[in-house]
């Protein structure tokens, strides 16, 4: 069983609070993507799941049963960091064989066979088992550090950002890889990113971070659509929900002081006017940069639109969310 | 102010040949994207254009000025590294004045010039700061104060917005870009990333293996890709490449994919043989009467639209729809392909053929 439990975690180093009485669940099968700017925690709540790092407070459990006073080894969890690390004196297969070898596992050397080729296929690596680790690029060396953690059978896989070095192409791929590995397999990730597009496309469920606190956790569809702040409804979106003063189109609900437009959440052709300051044709969509009483906005139209810098556009808000003072959204 | 003509410039560091033959014109006052993966050749370009490496044939004009052979301090240039290196002794002031000082401009002109760079950028308030304790968006604009304050002919910047994280590059594009709009300095912009290019950029010139593939407005690159490298390079996720064996004949508005007739726009080059299908995701719809057919192997949701990737005999197929559409993995349905977007390549998988209906979309 893979569910971890944070209960009440909280973290300093020296003045410097990184999590701060966090709890969450990750549920057994579950891909959960831990998101956030710099310095938000991730990182930390990833450290003190594996056991490199302890807590001031609180407690992880894995399976149930409490980690405290554990070993990493003896966690049973699989990790993957940004900056790979790969025995360079060993070739790939090698490599990947490394952990399957350990004493304790006692695994036939048919199956580890079997096994690596299987993860290697996957992971596109499979013409390079015999190359010497070193002799990798920086996507093939950070592919055969996933396939290392692949390759075994944990109760947990935690992974920081292991797709950030590589180039777009190979991390589009790896995201539709990791994501069906996962769903195949049925394990627990839990991963770190600052990549929104790895949250959305991957993640069962998204935590959002904020300087050590979880702001909010569920489906990346309900993060999305029902955000529960300012700062949540920023996190998720290209481009980011546009955050401007309640009344700026007309009456706001009592208390609200900000409204906030997706592109979704702007009607064009109708309303008030606004004027086109610059169209950027980004290839399936244009995006259209807006004056609107002295306010900039950001929206969303055809890719072929007629529109050009200097036009005028009226828009209206559809459906928009209403935040109060502390940017806690209104419902 | 600066019109740049590159005319059959090439560039060979021993055996290894960086840049070949390459011709393009930036256009006084555009903002020009030179786009690529690693190891093709842009920087090697662009460090031709300063005068930092001198091409082994082929000329270089600023302004109508022959200036290929010239070394960068001859030419009216100001570049902008990706590594942007800060005078750390100096505060923001002096590193934003030291071009002046060190040209020997007077001390009252320069400090009026000083202020008036930083009042652009918005670090008036920071000029008597140490350069150490910035963050790391104002360490770009004290780099970026430094090139603009000695008003050069035109600015050459090599991945300047590489080295931050995503959220804050989105945000100093738009700044980048902005400045420009006021300022309307000539600008050459390195950059490996499509998504940078297509949003900042007048014009961008696409290269590989040190070729220009193409060369043209963004959106005339993303509709009608030159070449399959263009066509998988640009776009997020890439055009698709069906692959299939067949003809499509002068004037044909058809062509034929194992029994599908599939429309396409008129063709003016005919071709034969292995030929390849070139379609945008957002021009694939779901459609169950289409004949070609396709079953979802994966769903990626993105907000207001999401992307499903379908197994079709042709390989897989990706369709960009709204994320209001509930699709599940493993349903089978038709795939319908939007006629007027779709590109034909030839046998070679290059060049892309003429059709009657380029450039109508842009204005459509």
């Amino acid at each position: 069983m893979g569910e971890v439990h944070l209960s009440s975690l909280s973290k300093s180093f020296g003045n410097q609070v990184a999590l701060a009485d966090l709890t969450m669940t990750v549920p057994d099968g579950s891909f959960v993507v831990l998101l956030g700017p710099t310095g938000a925690g991730k990182t930390t709540m990833l450290r003190l799941v594996s056991g490199l790092d302890q807590p001031d407070a609180g407690e992880v459990f894995i399976g149930g049963q409490s980690m405290k006073g554990r070993t990493p080894a003896q966690r049973n969890v699989a990790m993957v960091f940004q900056q790979y690390s790969l025995y360079p004196h060993l070739t790939v297969r090698e490599n990947m064989e490394f952990p399957l070898k350990s004493p304790l596992l006692r695994t036939p050397a048919a199956e580890i066979a079997r096994k690596v080729a299987e993860v290697a296929e996957t992971l596109q690596i499979a013409h390079k088992l015999d190359n010497k680790a070193t002799a990798l690029s920086g996507g093939e060396m950070q592919r055969v550090s996933i396939g290392r953690a692949l390759v075994r059978n944990p109760a947990v896989y935690l992974m920081d950002e292991p797709l950030s070095s590589l180039d777009a192409k190979l991390r589009a791929d790896l995201r539709v890889e990791l994501k069906s590995i996962q769903a195949n397999s049925g394990a627990t990730f839990l991963y770190v990113t600052h990549d929104q597009v790895e949250a959305m496309t991957m993640a069962t469920h998204v935590g959002v971070l904020d300087r050590g606190r979880l702001v909010q956790f569920g489906p990346p569809r309900e993060i999305y659509e029902q955000p529960v702040s300012i700062y949540a409804a920023s996190r998720l979106g290209q481009p980011r929900i546009n955050i401007l003063p309640a009344d700026l189109f007309g009456h706001a609900p009592s208390g609200a002081t900000h409204i906030g437009l997706r592109p979704e959440q702007i009607h064009q052709g109708v309303g008030q006017d606004a004027f086109v300051k610059r169209v950027e044709h980004l290839g399936d969509q244009t995006r259209l940069h807006l004056s609107f009483q002295n306010h900039d906005l950001i929206t969303v139209t055809d890719a072929h639109t007629a529109l050009r810098s200097g036009d005028i556009v009226q828009i209206q808000p559809d459906r928009p969310f209403y935040f109060d003072a502390a940017g806690a959204r209104i419902v | 102010m600066a019109q740049i003509v590159i005319k059959n410039v090439r560039k060979e560091f021993g055996a290894f040949t960086a840049v070949q033959s390459s011709s393009f014109t930036v256009e006084d006052g555009e903002f020009f994207m030179l786009l690529g993966p690693s190891g093709c050749g842009k920087t090697t370009t662009l460090r031709m254009i300063a005068g930092l490496e001198l091409p082994t044939s082929g000329e270089i004009y600023i302004n109508g000025e022959e200036v290929s052979q010239k070394p960068a301090s001859q030419r009216d240039i100001a570049f902008v590294f990706q590594m942007f290196a800060l005078y750390p002794h100096l505060n923001v002031r002096g590193n934003i004045a030291y071009p002046l000082v060190s040209q020997g401009m007077a001390k009252a002109q320069v400090k009026a010039k000083v202020e008036e760079v930083a009042g652009i950028l918005g670090i008036t308030d920071l000029l008597d700061r140490p350069v150490g304790g910035l963050s790391g968006g104002d360490r770009q604009r004290v780099a970026l104060g430094r090139a603009i304050v000695r008003d050069p002919a035109c600015f050459l910047m090599d991945e300047p917005l590489g080295a931050l994280d995503a959220e804050f590059r989105e945000h100093m594009a738009e700044e980048l870009r902005a400045l420009h709009d006021r300022m309307h300095a000539t600008t050459v912009y390195v950059t490996h990333d499509q998504l940078e290019a297509m949003q900042m950029g007048d014009k961008i010139v696409v290269m590989n293996h040190g070729v220009v593939e193409q060369f043209g407005k963004p959106q005339d690159i993303y509709d009608w890709p030159a070449t399959t490298f263009v066509a998988s390079f640009i776009g997020s996720p890439p055009m698709n490449l069906l692959r299939f064996q067949g003809m499509v004949g002068h004037g044909a508005a058809a062509v034929n994919l194992s029994g599908h007739s599939i429309a396409v726009p008129q063709m003016i080059d005919g071709a034969s043989g292995d030929l390849i299908l070139g379609v945008r995701p957002e021009n694939v719809h779901l459609d169950d009467t289409a004949p070609l057919r396709g079953t979802v192997l994966a769903v990626e949701y993105l907000g207001t639209t999401q992307i499903i990737t379908f197994d079709t005999a042709f390989g897989a197929v990706k369709a960009r729809i709204s994320s209001e559409t509930i699709v599940r993995i493993g349903e089978t349905t038709g795939l319908r392909m939007d006629a007027r977007s779709i590109t034909v390549f030839n046998p070679e998988g290059r060049a892309m053929l003429s059709t009657a209906n380029q450039g109508v979309l842009t204005h459509g």
